[in-house]
């Protein structure tokens, strides 16, 4: 379920805004997303701003990727996993 | 954020390398966004045949119980209801035909994009009662609230919601919960976890499923590289017995998920037990309304008591949804339930299992080369 | 716009067809349920050769030089959406048809159910539109007829056009032509039309840069039908899309249809709007697009000529008819897996879900 679509918030007027993704300008409501500026990539449920993209995340995802393939190819790819994974208590 | 095409072929001889000589390994997503994008990329045809992506109770819409679904027909049809709802419910036939249907006889339903496009509705028309179809998970549950406490705002006395609002987590448990009473278990070896929901509970949420459960949990987005890497990883954890939650989206996803949202649910909603299409039911696993709301529950408005439940006979969406039988297993698929005309839930949303299989897949098409495309590209 | 469409795979899959009491909104939405509705009861009254060829023109007087007769209502909400109004969608429709069946366009009729309080500008509006596109297309109105209904719950204006054009001596574009390893082409990009009305129905409040290609094709076509005479086939993918005229052309011909995801033309904003709205672009309407069947020596003619036409110049090759007689179409994806393609069932809804 939850179709959602990342869009680069443009315009903000108190909690409702406009969001932009290739020329589709979209109302958005972005109550659940406090704080959120003009200038954000905010992702978009029915309406309503849902999440924020981060984009230091989105990097390090790329960046763990690439050191996963990296890692593949020294035949070790469990060693790259543990930037992100949380163990059971 | 299209990788380059081989970061698909890394992933794949990722998840064939750990599922290399193994035994056979059945992952299940429980989103329907998720089977959608599945079955729209063909990716059961590129997944090493020892691998198994099941579709479990994911979509909101196939897993609203009948009786759910009657109520809204009902409160389509009562004298001065316009019914609000999102596409998805409209064409999902209870025991008195579907809000489609309720249209063609004359009954006012309206399709939104969005909940507060229901309360503007109601305050544009203060002579009609708006009803407003909340279904859906977390993802969408806190716009309802929203919408909610809004109508409250703004003083309107002609806004409800029939509300079948459900969380996902419970369901997970309850299958496994079931798998673990049962001979050989559900047999499932791990979840695709809903990147959508996860960023509204966060990553967290899926601990309980590792810990008591033992089933590794992989968050994921949406993009067909995304869920290989997700099954690539599942597949790694599986064979290495190792029970964790990983996010593989954390672009959107945090451990402990979006809390202003969280607090909003908290506010309107609190959890009950409540019915699921072919899985009964299930403990916590409803966002019912909070007493201090309940001026905003239309069956309370209306008084629309829930009819007695009855799925159809020999329909096996309940064990499709649980990952214990295939569409095809079904007597029904395909003959006497189709997209046109579905017997069981999950042939009902374009995003569930059944429907999914119909539309994309309907004998498993075997490995071909591809057609080489001489000339022009766009 | 396709006047009968028929569905063989729904029969293949022996479904039975969904029996109905009443008319729903999606026997109206060109997919699978039209099927049903024109195979329950159209057919079997006024069956004849011509009409259960069901393409998008009936072709008659084969003896006295062939004609091709096509007729259309439209019934679109809004009346004037981004790119185009019911007017043009009433010229480009019935003259895209005629297009396709090979025809040159000879002259177009036109009747007009009004609803009763309609103001005169918008009617004006419309007609101004019609006159623009039928001089875009190279042919007239050359009758009509008008009625008003009482208002009801009407959005105001009702169009229906037939069309009738010329088949020159000896050209026949019928799918049973159709070969393993025939080309399949597309003029440009799709989708545009479907989501531009959908996004103007259903989300007025989302301002896009997405417009409705609707276009007379005539002379794309001309074009194309003078430098490439031996065209297979064609068809216009309107309602259903690229994928409900794909699967019909596999179920036709009888032989597999392959379609390759990556060269389908999509804008990024139909492709977002797409998204956003939980639909395939592949069973989105386009109201200015044609899908070209030709043989495999033909290819590099009909795209050099689709191109040097203002309507074609995005043209591409998206598939191959293979050597398969499973009258099925496939999609080849972007990640290398393989999926099938069928007609949409019925009306095309935004989903959240």
């Amino acid at each position: 379920m939850c179709l959602a679509v990342p869009a680069l918030l443009v315009e903000l007027n108190g909690e409702e805004g406009l969001a932009d993704l290739h020329g589709n300008r979209l109302p958005v409501n972005t109550q659940l997303v406090p704080g959120a500026r003009p200038g954000d990539w905010l992702l978009i449920h029915a309406g309503f701003a849902i999440g924020r993209l981060d984009e230091e995340e989105a990097r390090e995802t790329f960046a763990v990727l690439a050191e996963l393939q990296a890692a593949q190819r020294a035949a070790a790819p469990e060693q790259a996993d543990s930037a992100r994974q949380e163990a059971p208590p | 954020m299209n990788p380059p095409e081989h970061d698909v072929r890394k992933s794949l001889e990722r998840l064939a390398a750990a599922t290399k000589g193994g035994r056979e390994l059945a992952f299940m997503e429980v989103c329907g966004t998720h089977t959608t994008a599945a079955f729209r990329c063909g990716l059961p045809s590129v997944l090493p045949r020892h691998v198994k992506l099941i579709s479990g109770p994911g979509c909101p819409v196939c897993v609203t119980a009948q009786q759910d679904i009657d109520l809204l027909v009902e409160a389509a049809g009562r004298q001065g209801v316009t019914l609000c709802t999102y596409g998805d419910m409209i064409r999902v036939p209870g025991r008195r035909g579907s809000l489609q249907e309720a249209r063609g006889r004359g009954a006012r339903v309206h399709v939104v994009y969005s909940a507060m496009d229901a309360v503007a509705l109601a305050q544009a028309h203060v002579d009609r009662q708006v009803v407003f179809a909340a279904v859906g998970f977390e993802t969408t549950a806190p716009a309802t609230a929203a919408a909610v406490q809004a109508a409250r705002r703004r003083g309107l006395t002609n806004f409800t919601v029939l509300n079948s609002h459900k969380r996902i987590v419970p369901a997970m448990q309850a299958l496994l919960e079931r798998g673990a009473k049962m001979k050989d278990g559900l047999g499932i070896d791990g979840f695709v976890c809903p990147g959508h929901v996860s960023v509204i509970i966060g990553a967290r949420a899926y601990l309980p499923l590792a810990r008591d459960y033992a089933a590794p949990c992989v968050i994921s987005g949406f993009e067909p590289w995304q869920m290989i890497s997700a099954l690539a990883r599942l597949a790694e954890l599986a064979q290495s017995g190792r029970a964790e939650v990983i996010n593989e989206y954390p672009e959107v996803v945090s451990p402990d998920g979006n809390r202003a949202a969280q607090k909003l649910l908290d506010e309107v909603f609190q959890p009950a037990e409540t019915r699921w299409r072919g899985l009964g039911l299930i403990a916590q696993s409803a966002w019912v309304l909070r007493p201090a709301w309940r001026e905003f529950d239309a069956q309370v408005r209306f008084g629309l008591t829930p009819p007695e439940d009855c799925e159809p006979k020999a329909c096996l969406c309940g064990k499709v949804i649980s990952g214990l039988a295939l569409p095809t297993d079904c007597s029904l698929f395909g003959r006497s339930c189709t997209p046109l005309q579905p017997v069981g839930p999950c042939m009902v949303s374009s995003e569930g299992t059944c429907a999914a299989w119909f539309k994309y897949s309907w004998r498993q098409a075997p490995h071909r080369p591809l057609p080489i495309l001489a000339g022009a590209s766009p | 716009m396709t006047t009968f469409t028929t569905d063989t795979p729904l029969r293949r899959a022996h479904v039975e067809p969904a029996a109905f009491n009443q008319i729903a909104l999606a026997h109206g939405g060109g997919g699978q349920l039209t099927d049903v509705l024109l195979n329950s009861t159209v057919l079997p009254r006024l069956d004849n050769t011509i009409l259960s060829d069901l393409l998008d023109a009936g072709v008659i007087g084969q003896r006295i030089g062939a004609l091709a007769l096509t007729i259309d209502s439209y019934v679109v909400e809004p009346l004037f959406f981004p790119g185009g109004d019911i007017g043009r969608l009433a010229i480009c429709g019935t003259v895209n048809d005629l297009a396709v069946s090979g025809a040159r366009p000879l002259g177009v009729a036109l009747a007009m159910i009004l609803c009763e309080g309609l103001p005169r500008a918008v009617l004006e509006r419309v007609l101004d539109s019609i006159r623009a596109a039928a001089a875009e297309a190279e042919v007239h109105v050359v009758t009509g007829d008008t009625k008003v209904i009482e208002r009801g719950d009407a959005a105001g204006i009702y169009l229906t056009t037939a069309g009738v054009g010329r088949i020159p001596p000896g050209r026949r574009l019928h799918p049973e032509h159709v070969q393993p390893g025939d080309v399949l082409i597309v003029n440009g990009p799709i989708g545009e039309h479907g989501l531009a009305v959908m996004l103007a129905r259903e989300m007025p409040e989302v301002k896009s840069v997405l417009r409705s290609d609707a276009a007379p094709l005539a002379g794309l076509v001309g074009l194309l039908l003078r430098r490439v005479p031996e065209v297979v086939f064609m068809r216009d993918p309107t309602r259903g899309g690229l994928a409900g005229v794909a699967a019909d052309l596999a179920a036709r011909c009888g032989w597999h249809v392959a379609l390759e995801e990556s060269h389908i033309p999509i804008r990024p904003e139909a492709r977002h709007a797409a998204e956003m709205l939980g639909l395939d672009p592949l069973d989105i309407a386009n109201e200015g697009k044609v899908l070209v069947v030709v043989r495999p020596r033909d290819e590099a003619a009909a795209l050099e000529a689709l191109r040097a036409h203002p309507l074609g110049r995005a043209a591409c090759v998206i598939g191959r008819v293979e050597d398969n007689r499973d009258g099925r179409c496939e999609l080849y994806t972007t990640i290398g897996g393989r999926r099938i393609v069928q007609k949409p069932y019925g009306e095309q809804l935004p989903r959240i879900c």
